[in-house]
């Protein structure tokens, strides 16, 4: 995902902004649920960016996983602590309690079993932060009842037949989720088309059609809230 | 190609002079050996480049693999070729001389001025098989002895590919305190199956050569050429790829137009390999090679630790970079996603990258731009941790 530059015009390139322009959204939504100090394991961290910026701007101790052997060469040539692997393969050989938060960020959807890798996630953290695209937001109901297509956009930008997206899920379906396994959602914040932040107040029914991106921070059952 | 004597005078000058730096560790300070016999004395041969600096906090050891020695980035005095990791040792490099002091020893079993089958007993006669056998860990030991002599409590870096990755991951597992950092490169927490055999193959030729004398040629001014140079002709083909050869050699012949019908290297590969096998002698001892071989045959970290690798790596402190290379067979990716996995469950830092080429094993010696890219970043990374800037 890229900023946007105003009044760039297409075909023309310009040098990427830096820091903090450079930061994504969801990456700095995310960086904000982590208590500063901590040890963060970040799955499907691609380049490294958002361990670069929990490293810069909350000094924690992070470490990565990720599939992309790329990303991975491309993570260790910067000085993460980066493995490849594969969060639903891999994650079994980590001990439990061994991070205070395990990150999964916009991977979920990619996961061929949600659930198992939900409940590692909170066997190895012992809190976790999920970011996942609203399958429930108003755009994809337009696609789907409307237009009668699985929707392609700037955020959901394969086709059904090339995507890695194999388990889209709804705010609700989500939450659900978290009541089957035992979690308890500790802060949640959703985006709207455009960016904004939603109030935390606005009911959840809202949030699942006008959401389009969802960052939970959870918890088990029987940890102290922070 | 040298003559047989020359070779042989070249050879022990190095054995017994050696162009490094040595020590003789005082017969009270005895190497004990997993074997169960005491070893003394001990005499290492090293070579180390850069400046330790004030704090003692920037020394790094390269450990050599099964056929390397301590000339990792000089000239070699034997071959004349640049050192074995030039590629990634010198000024500006990833294990920078300019900041990092580093070290270089031949190991123990070795044949370059360390002790090993080729060197003289106290009693004034060469060792021979009457060397005890060597373990990797008496390897690490050695080389902790010599980190002592040279006033060195803590080393920033421990770094080695293959039979020298064997060295880091077993220095990592018995001195977690001394080692800062760990760079175990196209290895494997145990030796398989698969390479004890290669291994075995390459003694029994080695031994079959009648000029082997029972493992006595040095006192028979023989040396079992025609053995080892199969032996390295048969390892070589292990340390390449099936892809690498082919698109190197092909079914390509050597010097002529037609097959010979006969049993001369019609094939420019199999020209090669005796190249190899020929110059390997020069610069080898048979029986350094037999010891070198059965320590990395007997490596299995995990055994030490009650079959639990993780154990072995327990609430260390030490910062991991595990690497290797897809075309690799011998010590396959498999082999260091097992080191890995034991280093995440066992709660330590690791980084694990797979590097994509199809030079094989040989890949960790070559100038591989990931391989460096990799070895700097994450050297960079554990210097700015450890206070070298």
């Amino acid at each position: 995902m890229k900023s946007r530059i105003s009044g760039a015009k297409p075909g023309v390139s310009r040098p990427a902004p830096i820091a903090p322009e450079a930061v994504r959204q969801d990456h700095r939504l995310v960086a904000d649920m982590v208590a500063p100090g901590s040890r963060v394991l970040d799955l499907g961290c691609e380049d490294g960016a958002l361990l670069r910026l929990l490293a810069d701007t909350r000094n924690v101790d992070g470490r990565g996983l990720e599939l992309s052997q790329k990303g991975v060469n491309d993570c260790v040539a910067k000085g993460l602590s980066v493995i490849q692997g594969d969060a639903d393969t891999d994650l079994d050989a980590y001990p439990d309690d061994a991070f205070d938060y395990v990150i999964l960020s916009q991977t979920l959807q990619a996961t061929r079993r949600p659930k198992v890798v939900l409940e590692n996630l909170l066997r190895i953290g012992r809190r976790a932060i999920v970011s996942f695209p609203n399958f429930g937001h108003w755009r994809v109901r337009f696609d789907v009842a409307f237009r009668g297509r699985m929707p392609v956009n700037d955020k959901l930008p394969y086709t059904w037949f090339d995507t890695p997206n194999i388990h889209f899920c709804t705010v609700r379906d989500f939450l659900e989720l978290v009541a089957t396994i035992g979690a308890k959602v500790e802060r949640g914040v959703v985006v709207d088309r455009s960016g904004r932040l939603m109030r935390e107040s606005t009911p959840w029914w809202v949030w699942n059609i006008w959401g389009e991106q969802a960052v939970f921070l959870l918890r088990r059952n029987g940890e102290t809230p922070s | 190609m040298a003559s047989l004597a020359a070779t042989r005078i070249d050879h022990q000058r190095e054995t017994h002079t050696p162009t490094s730096f040595v020590v003789t560790f005082p017969t009270d300070q005895l190497l004990r050996m997993d074997s169960g016999v005491a070893l003394a004395p001990l005499t290492i041969a090293y070579q180390t480049y850069g400046q330790l600096n004030a704090a003692h906090s920037n020394a790094v050891l390269v450990c050599h693999a099964l056929t390397g020695d301590q000339h990792v980035a000089n000239v070699h005095p034997l071959t004349g070729k640049p050192g074995w990791w030039d590629v990634l040792v010198g000024p500006g490099k990833p294990i920078d001389t300019d900041r990092y002091f580093v070290i270089c020893s031949n190991v123990v079993g070795g044949c370059l001025g360390t002790t090993g089958p080729a060197s003289r007993g106290p009693d004034g006669r060469t060792y021979g098989l009457d060397m005890p056998i060597v373990t990797i860990r008496d390897m690490v030991r050695a080389q902790s002895m010599l980190v002592d002599h040279l006033g060195i409590d803590s080393l920033f870096c421990v770094a080695g590919g293959s039979m020298g990755g064997m060295q880091v991951l077993q220095w990592a597992a018995l001195f977690p305190q001394r080692v800062f950092s760990a760079m175990p490169i196209a290895t494997a927490a145990r030796h398989s199956s698969q390479n004890i055999a290669f291994h075995e193959v390459g003694r029994q030729a080695i031994m079959a050569d009648p000029d082997w004398c029972g493992g006595r040629y040095i006192d028979c001014e023989t040396r079992p050429e025609k053995g080892l140079s199969v032996a390295r002709m048969a390892a070589h083909v292990t340390y390449l790829s099936d892809q690498a050869l082919h698109a190197k050699f092909g079914r390509k012949l050597q010097d002529r137009a037609a097959p010979t019908f006969s049993f001369d290297a019609d094939f420019q590969v199999e020209s090669y390999l005796r190249y190899q096998g020929r110059s390997f002698v020069e610069r080898f001892d048979a029986n350094s090679y037999l010891y070198m071989t059965r320590a990395m045959d007997y490596f299995d970290l995990a055994a030490d630790y009650g079959g639990v690798l993780a154990k072995a790596f327990k609430g260390t402190s030490t910062r991991f970079c595990v690497v290797s290379f897809t075309s690799d067979w011998l010590f396959p990716t498999s082999d260091s996603r097992a080191i890995v996995h034991a280093l995440n469950a066992g709660g330590a830092s690791v980084s694990f990258v797979e590097i994509e080429t199809d030079k094989g094993h040989d890949a960790f010696l070559l100038d591989i731009p990931d391989l460096v890219a990799t070895s700097r970043g994450f050297l960079d990374a554990a210097g700015r941790a450890r206070g070298l800037g």
